[in-house]
């Protein structure tokens, strides 16, 4: 497959995860388009991991390095969803509410 | 078209329908599974590019640990019933708007790169593989995986003070 389709493909998930954040005020719904954003850069990274395989061609481990920092980005991505997730529970047992809104008193 | 086009295609609609019902459903748990719907396509995608470990690990970590965890919270504070009230429509109708028109601006600024007909190896091809990303990973990147470790020990710290009661 060319790559223009896994970047437009990419593109998609990424855009519909930042609808996602602008619109809806449940945080966990806008923590779950973070991920779903996460997953888009994930999967481009994979695709042109394996398009600079096939381009460059010359020894086994090109391309490997893409593939790694997707590894890491998960890492990363599932120690920020607990200590997130301990928040959104934290804010939930204060306020009895997950609405985003409420978290405009940090301003003051 | 042959069998991986074919595949590419409905792994595709399923990925972008099953993203569109996260955003678009009002009970939260029908976000959960739509999210898991969309791992799963992303990992039919990456198992398409032959890159066999990630599709694993995305399956254990995303869909096996990450979403329990979601739908742990979501049925610990009982909030099936959607509360979200809905004051404004016109930023529902401006964030639509925003985001579609970054997707235009990045899908337009992609026409004229020179990689666009590059092609992505499908099927072939073994850097995916257990063997050769574990070689990478404990040689050249095996500072990174050890401060991973930390990380994670910190955050697993941090989840537990924070949602300590008091």
């Amino acid at each position: 497959m060319p790559i223009n389709y896994y970047i437009t493909l990419a593109l998609c998930l990424f855009s519909i995860g930042v609808v996602g954040v602008l619109t809806r005020r449940n945080a966990i719904i806008v923590f779950m388009c973070i991920e779903l954003m996460l997953n888009a850069v994930n999967l481009l990274l994979v695709a042109f991991s394996k398009m600079h395989h096939i381009a460059k061609g010359a020894t086994a481990v090109t391309g490997t390095d893409g593939q790694l920092f997707v590894f890491f980005i998960m890492v990363v991505a599932a120690a920020e969803v607990s200590v997130g997730l301990a928040i959104i529970v934290m804010m939930y047992r204060n306020v009895h509410s997950i609405n985003i809104n409420f978290l405009n008193r940090l301003k003051h | 078209m042959d069998i991986t086009q074919v595949l590419f295609w409905v792994l595709t609609v399923i990925a972008i329908g099953s993203a569109l019902m996260v955003v678009t459903a009002r009970n939260p748990v029908y976000s959960v599974l739509g999210l898991i719907v969309t791992f799963f396509a992303i990992s039919g995608h990456y198992i398409l590019m032959n890159a066999q470990f990630l599709a694993i690990v995305n399956i254990i970590v995303y869909a096996g640990a990450i979403m329990v965890l979601f739908l742990f919270v979501i049925m610990l504070m009982n909030l099936s019933k959607s509360t979200e009230t809905l004051k404004n429509k016109w930023l529902q109708i401006v964030g639509a708007i925003a985001g579609g028109c970054l997707f235009l601006v990045l899908v337009a600024a992609l026409k004229n790169t020179e990689v666009k007909k590059d092609l992505v190896e499908m099927g072939t091809g073994n850097i995916g593989l257990v063997k050769e990303l574990g070689r990478e990973l404990f040689t050249t990147f095996v500072i990174p995986f050890e401060i991973a470790s930390v990380l994670f020990l910190s955050a697993m710290v941090g989840a537990v003070v924070i949602g300590k009661k008091e």
